[in-house]
Order: C-alpha cells, then sequence, then structure tokens
C-alpha cells in the first residue's frame, strides 16, 4: 500500500517545528508502524534528509519508549497496543497518516517526535519505592498477601511510563501514571508505612514539573496500552486527602 | 601479550563453605570511608540497576549511565516467563544444590562450578528483596507465592509476575535506583552512552561518553567500573533484543585489553514469532513458560499446507514429546530450537516461508478452559494476535526460533573483575554462570544476583587494595581517549558514502545467521571469516551518516554500534570454529550423534576461551582457563 504521512519535524527544542509531507510506498500490511517509519526512513537518508527521528527500543510494547501521537491519538488508533505494536494492516492503501510527538508542558520536544520525560522519573524519585535497602529482607512467604490485593497491585503495575496518558489529556495531567504506582503499593502490606509521606509528595513532584489536574474526562484510560483504570486516580486522591489530613492533625 | 594469567580466584574449600568463606576473608571498606569511593555503573537493567542501588545504599557515591531516555526501559524489562530460586516452597524436592546442578548441566558443564553454586545460594535472597520491594509476583490463594516449571528443570521453582516477570522485577530495581537518585547518593545520566574505557597505570579509572541529546563527548573518573550493559544477541541484526541493545561499551573495553570469552555461546530461543518479511526489524518472544500448556508440533508429511486444523491428530508429530519424553515440551532451548530447525530443514515447517512450527494449546484449553489460559497467559495471546492478526485461542501459534541471548561476555573472575584489574562486569555482559547454554528463567536471576548480592561485597575488596585516588578528567589518558572517540565519530560522518548503517547491519546480521547460527560447521565459519572482513571494508569506505556531530543523531548512534559489531563479528566466528565441539548453544555440524545430539569433547575442550584483541582486523588470541569440576561428574546430557 501507499501512504502518504504527515510529519512533525522540528530541529532541536530551540526550533519552531513544522509539519512535513512523505510518502510511504509498497507498505506491507503485515510491517509495523516503526518498520513503516524504518523504510521512510532508508529512503530519506539516501536523499541525504535528515531522517524522522522517534524514540523507540524494545518494540514489543514493554519497555514505554515509543511516543507517537498518530492522526491524533497517543500510540494510534488500536486500543491497548504502543505505536511499536501497532501494525500496517490497521490502515489502508492511500491513507494520509499524521505523526506528531506527545505534546505537553512538562514533556519538551527535544527533536522531531523525541520529547524529554524525565519528569516522570523525578515523580519516582520523590516516592516511587518502598524504602528497603538490599539485604535483611524477611523471608518471601512470611506476609501472606491476598490473591487478589496481588492482582490489583499487578493491575496498576503493569504501566510503562511511556506517558500516553499525558499526552491525551487536555490539562496534561499526570495522574493515571502516578496514580498507577500509589495504587500498587497502597495494595501491599509492605507499601503501607510510607503510603502517607509517599502520596504526598510524588503529588507534590507531580505539580512542580506541570503536569495539570484531572477533569474526569478518562482519556487517559482510553489511551493507555496497559489498560490502566482511572480507578487509580480515584485511590491516589483518597491516598492524598487521607495523607493530608493526618499530617493536619 | 601471552603474559595474561588466567586467574579465576575461585576460594579453596567446599562448594557449599567458598562464598561464606570468601565473604569473610575479602576486605571490607569501612562505612565512614566509603563516600570517599566513586562507582561508575554503566547500564541500568537488573545487573547495572540494582548493583547502582545497592552500592549507594552502603554508602559509594555512583554514576550510573544509560543510553536510553530513563533507566527504567533497559532491556531486561522485557523478560516475561520467571525468575527462578532454590525455595522448594512446593515441597517438590528444590534445593540450592538441584539448581546448581539443573544449571550447570543445562549449561553443558561449560560453566564454573563455583559460580554457578554462589548464583544458587543467593537465589533465594533475590526473591525476599523483590518481595519487599513491592514486586508484585503471582501468588496462590492463601496468599503465599505460586511457581512454575520452565525448561530443563522437574521441580516447580519459577517465580513469575503475569507474562511480565522482567518488566516488575526491574521496576524494583528502578524504584531502589530512583530512591538513590533522589537522596542525592546516585547521579543519573540517562541518554548517555559510553564510548571507551580509561585505564590509568592499567587500571579501569573511568570512561569516556557521548551526550546523546547535544552529542558531547566527555569523561567519567571514578574508582571502579561495572558493565552492566547487556548482551550482543544483534549481531545477527534480527533478534528479540531491543532495537538499541549493543556491543560497544563491552567491546571497546575488549579493545582496552579485557578478554571477551565465549562469544560463540549463543542463544537461540525455540518460540519466537517468525520472520514475516523483508521489512523485518526485530523479532518477538513467546515466553517459554508457554511451553508448559502449549504442545509443539509439525505436520508428517513433506510440503503439508494445509491449515493446522485440518491435520488430523496421527499425522502430526509432536517431536519434542517423541524424542525426549521426560522433558517433551520443556525441554531445554537449545535441542528446542534444533529440533525446530531439524523438522522445517526436513521441509515439515509450517507457514509462509516454511520455517515454523506450531505451539498449540487446544489440548490445554480443552483440560482446563479458555479462561485460565487467559489468565496465564493473556497478554501473550494478545500480542501475538496484534503482530501476526491470528487468534492462538482458535489456530495454534506459529513460532521459529530466534537469537535471544548471549552466553559468551567479558572474562570476569569469581568477583566478577574482569583481568583490567578495577573493571568489574555483571549480568548478561560477563560470561560467567550459563556455560553454553542457559535455562529459562535464569537470566533474570543471574542479573540480579551479580546487582544485589554479589558485586557490592567483591567490589569493596578491590577498593580497600587499591585506596580511593580521587582521580582527575584532566588527566591525559582522558584526553587522549576523548579525542580518538571524536575522530571516530567524525571519520563515520565524513564516510558520505551511499549505503546507512542500518543495511550494512543487516546484511552483517544474515551472514551471521546464515554461517554462526543454530549450526555451524567448518566450511560455513570459513566463509564467514572472509566475508565480514570484506563487509567491513566497505562499511568505512561506503557508508552515508545523515545528521550532524554536535546534536541528537539516531543516524550516528546506529553507525557506532554496527562498527563494533563488524568487528565483534569476526571474533564471534573465530571462537566458533576454533571450538571443535557441539556443547548447548555451540553446535558443530561436525560433532553430533546419529540421533543428531551434541557431542562435547572433554579431553580437549573443558576450557573458557578467552580472548585478547591485538589490534583492529588482526586474529585476537587465544587465552585458557581450565574448568575444574570437582563435584558434578561430566555427562552426556540427557532429557530424554
Amino acid at each position: 500500500m501507499n501512504i502518504t504521512l504527515h510529519v512533525w519535524r522540528q530541529k532541536d527544542a530551540n526550533d519552531p517545528g513544522a509539519m512535513e509531507v512523505y510518502t510511504a510506498k509498497d507498505v506491507s500490511a503485515d510491517s509495523s508502524f516503526l518498520e513503516m517509519l524504518d523504510m521512510v526512513n532508508e529512503d530519506l537518508a539516501q536523499k541525504g534528509i535528515d531522517p524522522i527521528h522517534f524514540d523507540h527500543d524494545c518494540r514489543e510494547g514493554i519497555c514505554g519508549m515509543c511516543s507517537l501521537v498518530i492522526n491524533g491519538v497517543p500510540h494510534g488508533p488500536q486500543a491497548a497496543t504502543t505505536a511499536c505494536q501497532l501494525h500496517m494492516r490497521s490502515f489502508k492503501d492511500g491513507d494520509a497518516i499524521y505523526i506528531e510527538p506527545f505534546r505537553a508542558r512538562a514533556f519538551p520536544v527535544l527533536k522531531d517526535t523525541i520529547v524529554d520525560r524525565t519528569a516522570f522519573d523525578r515523580i519516582m524519585q520523590a516516592g516511587g519505592f518502598i524504602s528497603v535497602n538490599t539485604g535483611g529482607a524477611p523471608d518471601a512467604n512470611a506476609i501472606p498477601i491476598p490473591k487478589t490485593a496481588a492482582d490489583k497491585a499487578m493491575d496498576a503495575a503493569a504501566c510503562i511510563g511511556c506517558g500516553a496518558c499525558v499526552a491525551a489529556c487536555k490539562n496534561g495531567s499526570a495522574m493515571l501514571f502516578v496514580g498507577a504506582k500509589v495504587t500498587q503499593f497502597a495494595n501491599l502490606p509492605q507499601g503501607q508505612s510510607e503510603k502517607a509521606a509517599r502520596a504526598k509528595a510524588m503529588v507534590a513532584q507531580m505539580d512542580l514539573e506541570g503536569f495539570g489536574n484531572c477533569s474526569n474526562y478518562s482519556e487517559c484510560e482510553a489511551v493507555c496500552p496497559k489498560e490502566i483504570k482511572v480507578e487509580v486516580i480515584a485511590r491516589m486522591n483518597r491516598e492524598f486527602l487521607g495523607a493530608t489530613v493526618k499530617s493536619s492533625s | 601479550m601471552s603474559s595474561i594469567t588466567l586467574d579465576s580466584k575461585v576460594p579453596s574449600g567446599p562448594l557449599a563453605e567458598k562464598w561464606d568463606k570468601h565473604r569473610f576473608d575479602m576486605k571490607l571498606v569501612n562505612p565512614a570511608n566509603k563516600r570517599k569511593y566513586t562507582v561508575i555503573v554503566v547500564g541500568s537493567g537488573l545487573a547495572g540497576g540494582a548493583a547502582a542501588a545497592s552500592l549507594a545504599e552502603l554508602g559509594y557515591n555512583v554514576k550510573c549511565f544509560c543510553f536510553q531516555d530513563s533507566p527504567r526501559r533497559a532491556h531486561s524489562i522485557a523478560a516475561q516467563g520467571g525468575i527462578n530460586a532454590a525455595k522448594n516452597y512446593q515441597n517438590d524436592g528444590d534445593s540450592v544444590f538441584r539448581l546448581f546442578y539443573d544449571t550447570i548441566k543445562g549449561g553443558d558443564f561449560r560453566s564454573r562450578e563455583a559460580n554457578v553454586y554462589r548464583l544458587a545460594q543467593v537465589s533465594v535472597n533475590i526473591i525476599d528483596q523483590c518481595v519487599a520491594q513491592g514486586v508484585p509476583f503471582a501468588r496462590e490463594y492463601g496468599g503465599l507465592l505460586d511457581n512454575r516449571s520452565f525448561g530443563g528443570a522437574q521441580v516447580s521453582r519459577t517465580f513469575y509476575a503475569r507474562g511480565q516477570t522482567g518488566q516488575q522485577l526491574l521496576l524494583g530495581a528502578y524504584s531502589a535506583l530512583s530512591r538513590q537518585i533522589g537522596l542525592g547518593n546516585v547521579e543519573m545520566y540517562p541518554r548517555t552512552e559510553m564510548l571507551d574505557l580509561v585505564l590509568i597505570d592499567g587500571h579501569a579509572k573511568g570512561i569516556v561518553v557521548r551526550d546523546l541529546i547535544t552529542g558531547e563527548i566527555s569523561s567519567h573518573a571514578g574508582d571502579a567500573v561495572a558493565l552492566g550493559t547487556g548482551g550482543y544477541g544483534r549481531v545477527f541484526y534480527l533478534s528479540t533484543n531491543a532495537m538499541g541493545c549493543n556491543v560497544t561499551a563491552a567491546y571497546r573495553a575488549h579493545k582496552r585489553g579485557a578478554l571477551f570469552a565465549n562469544p560463540c555461546y549463543t542463544q537461540i530461543h525455540p518460540t519466537c514469532i517468525p520472520v514475516a518479511g523483508e521489512h523485518q526489524s526485530k523479532l518477538t518472544l513467546m515466553s517459554e513458560s508457554l511451553r508448559n500448556d502449549g504442545r509443539v508440533w509439525a505436520p508428517k508429511k513433506k510440503g503439508d499446507n494445509r491449515p493446522a486444523n485440518q491435520i488430523p491428530e496421527d499425522e502430526r508429530d509432536y517431536y519434542l514429546e517423541r524424542k525426549y519424553p521426560s522433558f517433551g515440551n520443556l525441554a531445554p532451548r537449545d535441542i528446542s530450537s534444533r529440533s525446530a530447525k531439524e523438522a522445517c530443514d526436513d521441509g515439515r515447517g509450517v507457514g509462509e516461508f516454511g520455517r515454523g512450527v506450531y505451539l498449540d494449546f487446544s489440548d490445554a484449553i480443552n483440560r482446563l478452559g479458555k479462561n485460565l489460559i487467559k489468565e496465564r497467559y493473556g497478554n501473550l495471546f494478545d500480542m501475538y494476535e496484534r503482530i501476526t492478526a491470528e487468534n492462538p485461542y482458535e489456530v495454534p501459534m506459529r513460532i521459529y526460533p530466534a537469537s535471544h541471548y548471549t552466553m559468551g561476555g567479558l572474562w570476569v573472575d569469581y568477583n566478577l573483575m574482569s583481568n583490567l584489574p578495577g573493571l568489574h562486569v555483571i549480568g548478561e555482559a560477563n560470561f560467567s554462570d550459563h556455560g553454553a547454554n542457559r535455562l529459562g528463567a535464569s537470566a533474570l536471576m543471574q542479573g540480579l544476583a551479580d546487582g544485589y548480592f554479589v558485586l557490592p561485597y567483591t567490589i569493596a575488596d578491590y577498593l580497600a587494595r587499591v585506596g580511593a585516588q580521587n582521580i582527575s578528567t584532566d588527566r591525559q589518558e582522558f584526553k587522549d581517549a576523548e579525542q580518538q572517540a571524536r575522530e571516530k565519530t567524525q571519520k563515520l560522518l565524513s564516510i558520505n558514502g551511499s549505503r546507512t548503517a542500518e543495511s550494512f547491519h543487516r546484511e552483517l546480521g544474515h551472514i551471521v545467521w546464515e554461517n554462526c547460527g543454530m549450526a555451524r560447521n567448518e566450511t560455513g565459519l570459513k566463509k564467514a571469516l572472509q566475508m565480514i572482513p570484506e563487509l567491513r571494508e566497505q562499511f568505512w569506505r561506503d557508508l552515508k551518516v545523515a545528521g550532524v556531530e554536535n546534536s541528537l543523531n539516531q543516524s550516528l548512534e546506529s553507525a557506532g554500534r554496527v562498527a563494533d559489531f563488524m568487528e565483534f563479528a569476526e571474533l564471534l566466528c573465530q571462537d566458533a570454529l576454533h571450538r571443535e565441539e557441539s556443547c548447548g548453544g555451540h553446535f558443530r555440524e561436525e560433532y553430533q550423534t546419529d540421533e543428531g545430539e551434541a557431542v562435547r569433547n572433554d579431553d580437549k575442550f573443558t576450557y573458557v576461551a578467552a580472548w585478547e584483541h591485538t589490534g583492529y582486523g588482526k586474529t585476537a588470541e587465544l587465552h585458557k582457563e581450565k574448568l575444574e569440576f570437582e563435584n558434578v561428574k561430566l555427562a552426556t546430557r540427557s532429557y530424554k
């Protein structure tokens, strides 16, 4: 199939950037979306044009590095699927496809579609952990954890930190991402002793990084490749509220 | 050159007491003195991330580097199936010794006894540590941890978190690392790639890196360097590794004098989604855990292109169950991979290109119900469907082996230190624990063992012996290495030929896969050893790299990595040619039984082949570390 691509090109963080038009010819329906971009890039390189830069690594939907807005939707049209796992059979011959970076105040563009997501790391550094040093942990079976609680923790822990939730949100909110980590630990006995401090520290860092608030549109849930539910935001709010009340009393 | 003597530094005494004894014999760094030392950790996966966090907790200053945009993205994250530990929670007869024995046997008796035993010993601590960090392992209804079985073992000792065990373990290590970054004990450098190792008076005291955003090349000094930079599986181009995985850090350390051990031991994983066409950039693994419930088969008749469900039961060859009745579908990876290749070479392969066999869940779905299968493997089934547009609940999966893991790596002693003092190598990047073949669920175990429970002890011994030196990057050694890195970068940019690094990488991968893949022979290896230097020469004459030096430039990053693969591929084939035996993942067609099983030559090859770099394009020099087996009897591996 032949595809017309409209791609965001931006030389560096200071460049205003603009859409450019390219053609992808003879694309196999079995190729992945990123393999289609590889083909276009091979062609551009032959012509001496700097290839389209995009973040990618594992190409199996787990590292969270790929970060394209495809036709206005973070990670593209297929539900529960990262851009790297999207295949060209989702498109048809003659389609025009628009490719842009994840856009948010807290995710500045570095080049083309590559953005800086280190704000996520800084939120984790503020409180996304259980404070336990290596060594001295009790036997793994010392504290039984009900399967339902462990499963809930795992549902939240499946977050790959890609940032699609932020890109989809009109407020650029990171609450789904932060809520997922808060929920994981809040469901586990190991996470209890620090839960108030964790909720406060992570929310404070989230605000500091310039992420917006949640206004309950659930766009984040709709685009999340790991199907994290907005319940985690409710859980985060509850943990945060609880922490605030406790500390003021 | 030949003055190198390989001292494994394996402690004396009974196997079970070696690690305890060694921990007592090693020097310690006083808690108050630890802050005087800086340790450089390259890589932030299970080994690197765990090491950086643990060393920082102990009080060392740590600088950690990764080429990804965040340490959470290291490729350990993609491991699906699980992690082994000798907990014996299932009461099925497991023990430290059994895990040790299975791992030694699985590695086809080509690994170091003492290292493997230590690995089995600390395996139990890893699970405790991860649970304490909040890793949500699968549990039974009573709240205790669940286990499943994996290839090469007859006990259930594999802990797992759905099909995302690697992700959850890495996020555990990442959370520990994040905590130390937040506390100011680790300086983290994401999007930063190591370009060279810097030696001061023969000791590894720093690295040269490129900032992948600005293109700036700079130096970092420390008291010791630890490489946790993963494996070299992308030498085959198509592999299950991430696109960024590379041999650069390890190979550049090799060029500075670190010996590269057993490069020919590569793991070709039996259950990956087959190649779909020329456009393919990577292959996707379907976890080995699927073989707990899936049955592997190929049609009995050659060229049988009926759909799977129209092939009657008596015309199917469940070849693993037939050939290896006691292990069946859970035969080890090397054996399962070769059997799939045999079936396809025999003209019985399935799928468009005839390079595939079936992994069939219909029996398990009938026996256990679709829901239970969905609970166990749902995410893997979904992934399969996304890639192939086929529903594995209804039609069998098609699978074919692909490059997945590399057992070879930089040579290290019992302390995980290379022959270059100060240079430590951990996780997949070293050669130490898996011999010629790695069993499933052992890579996560080794990465975390090295990072959490071995390196933090052994590096202290080195640091205490040499003392804090407070080395400055103003030294000439750093300036020279930086200059060389800049010159190399400029050279890559200035060739201005006609082919991209990606296209050279594809061609190189094809040569290596065809001649040094699942099966190797002298003729093919000699052919590869002729073709690789020719291709490399063409690379340096006809490469085209777009973009400029001082900016984010993915073409340049790729070119630098491919340049190293071009040299490394030759070393890989040279090692494969010299090892005139079949063992584990290294199958030399000349050395097999009538039934097609591997034949080792213990008299001649019970050693680690550690290669010394002698110059660009020159034949590397072989050094041997003899492997001593005091606790297990060398036997022919049998899984029948």
